[in-house]
């Protein structure tokens, strides 16, 4: 199994492989290669050129960000694994460094990046929704300059973005996790494949034992990652506790069109979003009082 | 369109035109008669394939040759000198950790890639590093038991 031929050239920087994806008809941009190879030896895709940006070093690495203090900028090819073992976000956006470490494989995790990962937007994966969950920006480049999109409006559908052809992930920038919150992510993963069938990525910020503010989205049980503002809406200023959790989600978590497959039909999808969006709930709760 | 790389592999630098396509896997096997990585799902997910590139472990199955230009690259083959064990493939061998041994070039690398950054992990966290190797045979029981071993003894 391999794939069909194609031609192949390596960007030095963001700005080339822009200029390279705009010469070059049926041009694909080549990350970790962790889901456009497979896809390629399936013959799923056949790109006639693949724009090699795995190298670009501007590209790679988490800092902070130079305009304040309460937002980290992450390169679009940083590994799984540099987001799992980030000192910097295990600290300060642990969900993400906690839906990172869950993905796939240790080899999978070496090679895979954030940026394809969210470009490619399959609908299993672990970080559109805990992007979403974050109030996280993506920000792109493309032909006509520098962009910016918030996460749920980066995700239109079943793998689609609101990527323009020749437009490129540059950073994703995560606000910090706020004093006095927590956060969780948990994921029922198919056994055979390791995706997620449902995941959960809840953050919550407790004063006192009431919570101030919450935030909740879903990976795998729609096209796009659900983002449950009905839900963390009717929890704000309530007391956080078990029965609120269960009542707001009982109540307000719509999936309009939940994804059904072979292995797990709509209505079960549905029935675990609600069982893991209510522990992901508590959760960040108990992270966020210890 | 053939393109030029350069790769370190065990030791050994190669110099080879390639076509785009080519598989990281393919690229060993066929181009440097390396046939001990081994090709068994081709879909990424039973890390037969699993070689270090630059200190990591990749599934060559799920890599081009084109992507390992510049890169150092160790297989099975170059894990220990000429006639010697390894560590882990004597406590392989010491704790019947392979039957077949179809999967123990690449479940050997993944331990070694385990091994580097924790060289003395419990037992879920070998199981935990396995994740995408899998066996057919052992019921990975021993497997556990020889990379356990092989902490023990500083490999
Ligand atoms: C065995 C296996 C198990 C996996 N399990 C999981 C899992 O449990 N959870 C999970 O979330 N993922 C999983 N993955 C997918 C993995 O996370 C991929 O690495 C990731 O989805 C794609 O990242 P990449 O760098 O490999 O991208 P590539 O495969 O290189 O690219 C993917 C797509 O994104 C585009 N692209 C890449 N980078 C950019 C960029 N910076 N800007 C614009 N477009 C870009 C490419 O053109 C391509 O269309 C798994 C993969 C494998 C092989
Ligand atoms: S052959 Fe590469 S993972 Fe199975
Ligand atoms: S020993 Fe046969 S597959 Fe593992």
């Amino acid at each position: 199994m391999f794939p069909a031929k194609c031609d192949y050239y390596r960007a030095t920087s963001a700005a080339e492989a822009i200029d390279l994806l705009g010469r070059h008809d049926n041009a694909r941009l080549l990350a970790g290669g962790h889901s456009l190879i497979p896809m390629m030896k399936l013959r799923l895709c056949e790109p006639a050129a693949l724009i090699d940006i795995g190298r670009l070093e501007e590209l790679r690495g988490v800092s902070e960000n130079d305009i304040g203090d309460n937002a980290l900028r992450i390169g679009a090819l940083s590994t799984h694994t540099e987001i799992a073992t980030s000192e910097t976000l295990r600290t300060r956006c642990s969900l993400l460094a906690e839906a990172a470490r869950q993905i796939g494989d240790p080899q999978v995790r070496n090679k895979g990046t954030i940026g394809g990962n969210i470009a490619h937007a399959d609908p299993a994966s672990d970080l559109p929704a805990v992007l979403v969950a974050l109030g996280a920006t993506i920000h792109i480049l493309g032909p006509n300059g520098e962009r910016s999109i918030a996460a749920p409006s980066f995700f239109t559908d079943l793998l689609t973005t609101a990527l323009e052809p020749n437009e490129i992930v540059t950073t994703i920038e995560v606000p910090v996790a706020p004093p006095g919150s927590g956060s969780a992510y948990l994921k029922v993963e198919h056994p055979a494949s390791g995706y997620a069938v449902c995941g959960a990525a809840a953050t919550m910020t407790i004063e006192g034992s009431s919570c101030t503010a919450a935030s909740l989205a879903f990976n795998g049980v729609a096209a796009t990652p659900v983002h449950a503002e009905a839900v963390t809406a009717a929890l704000a200023g309530t007391a956080a506790d078990d029965s609120a959790f269960r009542a707001a989600v009982d109540a307000h978590l719509e999936i309009a069109e939940p994804l059904g497959d072979l292995h797990a039909s709509g209505e079960y999808r549905v029935a675990l979003a609600k069982v893991y969006g209510r522990r992901a709930l508590e959760k960040a709760r108990d992270r966020a009082l210890s | 369109m053939s393109v030029k790389i350069e790769v370190e592999v065990n030791g050994t630098r190669h110099e080879r035109e390639v076509d785009p396509r080519l598989l990281l896997v393919h690229f060993l096997r066929e181009e440097l008669s390396l046939t001990g990585t081994n090709v068994g799902c081709e879909t990424s997910l039973c890390g037969a394939c699993t070689v270090k590139m630059d200190g990591l472990t990749v599934k060559s199955c799920t890599q081009l040759a084109v992507q390992a230009d510049g890169a150092s690259i160790t297989t099975i083959e170059g894990l220990s000198p000429e006639g010697e064990l390894h560590p882990l493939q004597q406590a392989f061998w010491d704790e019947h950790g392979l039957q077949c041994g179809y999967c123990t070039p690449g479940m050997i690398l993944a331990a070694e890639g385990l091994l580097a950054v924790n060289p003395s992990p419990g037992e879920s966290e070998i199981r935990e590093s396995l994740k995408g190797n899998l066996c057919r045979c052992t019921g990975y029981h021993n497997i556990v038991k020889a990379i356990q071993s092989a902490a023990k003894g500083g490999a």
